[in-house]
């Protein structure tokens, strides 16, 4: 099966780690990986901030980009939401809103492909530890992503996924609200690693990039022990 | 009360209020509570989600009808006997009312929680013409004993208090003896109360739902009060945001459903009252007057814009309980008697974005107040037409902001400027970088830098280890 990889804009500049563990992951699972060069970034910085205009001409950007594709795949549940929201953006657009609804209807986020098109949940992975899971607010509320990535965490040997508790509590990312809204953000952040030392946890898992660099930036920042990682990595891990 | 809560920006407000320890764990503890509650009370209903269509179904039909729905409840007050005034502004509506009031020569006057009062500041008004105004739901009640003190949450309007701070309150202003224990304070209050409404020459109340179809108007209670206060005085008033109506019984009843199980996690509060213009012949109780002011107050404004879905809301605060920035900030920093995610939508619409322009950024966008909308308003999607808005039609975005923008625009859009900063951005940041990380970042990365660390960009970028990766065959 021939997967078009969206990478997303984060992973390609710096968690290179991530878009690694992605390729192996799916090349495993017998997916052959495209990964058309010309993709840049979904356009969410600017459509959030409210640059309509800005954010649409990266959407068209990569409505083009991934037009040949079978099956656009990515590791970030934000980022397959902004795809997904692409129809609703250029609607009434003739010559755009087919396009957008093209690309929507076959993007998938990387845990919901695993599970929904590749029909697999145990991908043979093994790490040791004690881990819990952080449900992105984009993936969970808007793309309806809430079950594959526990599906698929549940058969990695050695891994003890332990409930968080305040789980539906978003991490205080939100783009550049992480910024804007710098002292607020923090309070949230701190709230949720609160609750990530509240279980004695090893891992913070997530499927978002934005999510785990707060999260996980905020943690290295207090010097904590606690390990951040993409659930691709952790899928990845053998 | 006006919309306006004080002079101070938001982010100084902010910055006072996240300092208010007392004020951030009544408020975490009230969303605890809420959260589970709003969630158990919904799944005992089943087919909440068949529950939220219908709910939605019916204020889209009768925001779409609005106009109709609007005549035919006031003929339907005329016919009971009430008086109907349409108020297109609120100074309209506080003048209409003042009349009332002279003319019965009113000194007192009791009043139910009502947030379209506080939006036009009717009591100051009130009590500007010499009026003793006395607000009678408990949590107003204690935020009018305490020098006017701000409501923070349009349900649960004293929530920014916690038990020991409203028994001090009692003291001091009303010399109370007891412990801060919550049975012992609502006693003293409502033995209190009771001589207000016995003596009262008005009754003054806001409205859940008014009734087209039969001119009646809804009031939804836990206290009672608001039965008090429309049996007892001589004259009522009914003060009403102009969307606040249902097209009959039937559809009131799905909503009041919705209403209660998502405010207070209840299949129904202890009261729910429908009233049906002044006293007729033969009834014990009731008023001999009856006047419904209908206010609209900038609300035709939002019809047929894209901001309508907000007037659906039916004021039940579920997305004020579970907001995470709400959480941690509290009402007060809104500025605004609407705070939360539906006050973030609405107080920019019907107070203006001078004074309101940075509420719509005051989320994460993690749209936990749509998923939680009884009446499946789209809130954080609102909020980002808002931010549209600010950028395009009001001009109000930074400059640095739209230039960052641009070239983002420029960056995103072609593949050749991408790859371009992508590549030096490593070298560009190098003189930042410690390891693999940013601790003080330059420009935009200063903010992000100042709480967190920021990742150093990867000097092999993931398109170059896949370049290399293919060359080697891929799998």
């Amino acid at each position: 099966m021939k997967v078009s990889l969206f990478v997303t804009c984060l992973v390609d500049l710096f968690h290179t780690n991530v878009g690694k563990a992605t390729v192996e992951l799916l090349e495993r699972l017998g997916c052959e990986i495209d990964f058309p060069e010309a993709q840049t970034c979904c356009g969410q910085p600017a459509y959030n901030s409210g640059y309509v205009k800005e954010a649409k001409e990266a959407m068209k950007h990569m409505i083009r980009t991934f037009e040949h594709a079978d099956y656009v795949v990515t590791p970030s549940g934000s980022c397959a939401t902004m795809f997904k929201e692409y129809p609703h953006i250029f609607q009434g657009d003739r010559e755009w809103e087919p396009k957008a609804k093209a690309l929507a209807d076959k993007t998938y986020e990387l845990t919901q492909f695993i599970v929904d098109v590749l029909k697999i949940e145990d991908v043979g992975a093994s790490l040791q530890g004690r881990a819990t899971y952080h449900t992105s607010c984009h993936m969970t509320r808007l793309l309806g992503v809430k079950e594959a990535p526990f599906k698929l965490l549940k058969h990695v040997k050695g891994l003890e996924i332990v409930p968080l508790p305040n789980a539906h509590q978003c991490c205080g990312f939100g783009g550049t609200f992480s910024v804007k809204m710098g002292p607020i953000s923090e309070q949230m952040v701190d709230e949720k690693i609160e609750h990530i030392e509240e279980i004695h946890a090893d891992y913070l898992i997530g499927a978002d990039c934005g999510c785990l660099m707060n999260i996980g930036g905020r943690i290295k920042r207090q010097g904590k022990p606690i390990k951040v990682m993409h659930i691709a990595e952790v899928l990845n891990s053998r | 009360m006006p919309m306006k809560i004080g002079n101070a920006n938001f982010h100084e407000r902010v910055e006072t209020n996240l300092h208010n320890t007392f004020m951030r764990g009544a408020v975490a503890g009230a969303q605890e509570r809420l959260h589970t509650r709003r969630l158990e009370a919904a799944k005992e209903l089943g087919n909440w989600e068949e529950w939220r269509a219908l709910g939605e179904e019916i204020r889209q039909h009768t925001l779409e009808n609005l106009d109709y729905y609007l005549m035919q409840l006031s003929e339907n007050v005329a016919k009971r006997g009430g008086h109907v005034f349409f108020a297109q502004t609120a100074e309209e509506a506080n003048n209409y009312i003042r009349d009332v009031v002279i003319r019965k020569k009113a000194k007192k006057i009791v009043k139910s929680k009502s947030m379209v009062t506080e939006e036009i500041n009717l009591n100051a008004v009130l009590e500007a013409a010499g009026c003793e105004v006395i607000e009678t739901d408990l949590g107003e009640y204690i935020l009018q004993i305490d020098d006017h003190d701000p409501p923070s949450h349009i349900v649960a309007p004293a929530l920014h208090k916690n038990k020991e701070q409203i028994r001090d309150v009692f003291r001091e202003k009303l010399g109370y003896k007891q412990t801060e224990k919550p049975e012992e304070l609502a006693l003293h209050a409502r033995k209190t109360l009771r001589r207000e409404y016995l003596t009262a020459d008005i009754g003054i109340t806001g409205c859940n739902f008014a009734i087209a179809e039969s001119g009646s108007i809804t009031l939804v209670t836990n206290e009672g009060n608001a039965d008090l206060v429309t049996a007892l005085p001589k004259t009522q008033i009914t003060v009403m945001g102009m969307e606040r109506i249902v097209p009959t019984f039937e559809e009131m009843e799905v909503l009041v459903s919705l209403l209660t199980r998502s405010a207070v996690g209840q299949k129904l509060t202890s009261y729910i009252t429908v009233l049906t213009g002044p006293r007729d012949e033969g009834d014990v109780d009731g008023p001999e007057e009856f006047h419904l002011v209908i206010v609209d107050n900038g609300r035709s404004n939002i019809l047929g814009t894209e901001f309508q879905p907000v007037l659906q809301c039916i004021r039940c605060a579920a997305c004020v309980n579970v907001c995470p920035v709400y959480r941690h900030i509290g009402g007060h920093s809104y500025g605004s008697i609407y705070s939360g995610p539906i006050g973030a939508v609405l107080s920019p619409l019907l107070g203006g974005y001078d004074d309101y322009k940075e509420l719509p950024y005051a989320s994460s966008l993690c749209a936990a107040c749509t998923e939680a909308c009884p009446v499946k308003i789209p809130l954080h999607e609102l909020l980002l037409k808002h931010r549209q808005v600010i950028v395009e039609r009001e001009g109000k975005a930074p400059i640095s902001e739209k230039l960052a923008m641009k070239a983002f625009g420029l960056g995103a859009a072609s593949s050749f400027f991408y790859k371009f900063g992508s590549k030096v951005a490593p070298s560009a940041l190098a003189p930042f970088t410690n390891d693999d990380r940013i601790s003080k970042g330059p420009g935009p990365l200063k903010a992000w830098t100042e709480i967190r660390e920021f990742p150093a960009p990867n000097k092999e970028r993931f398109r170059d280890w896949f370049r290399e990766h293919q060359k080697g065959g891929g799998k």
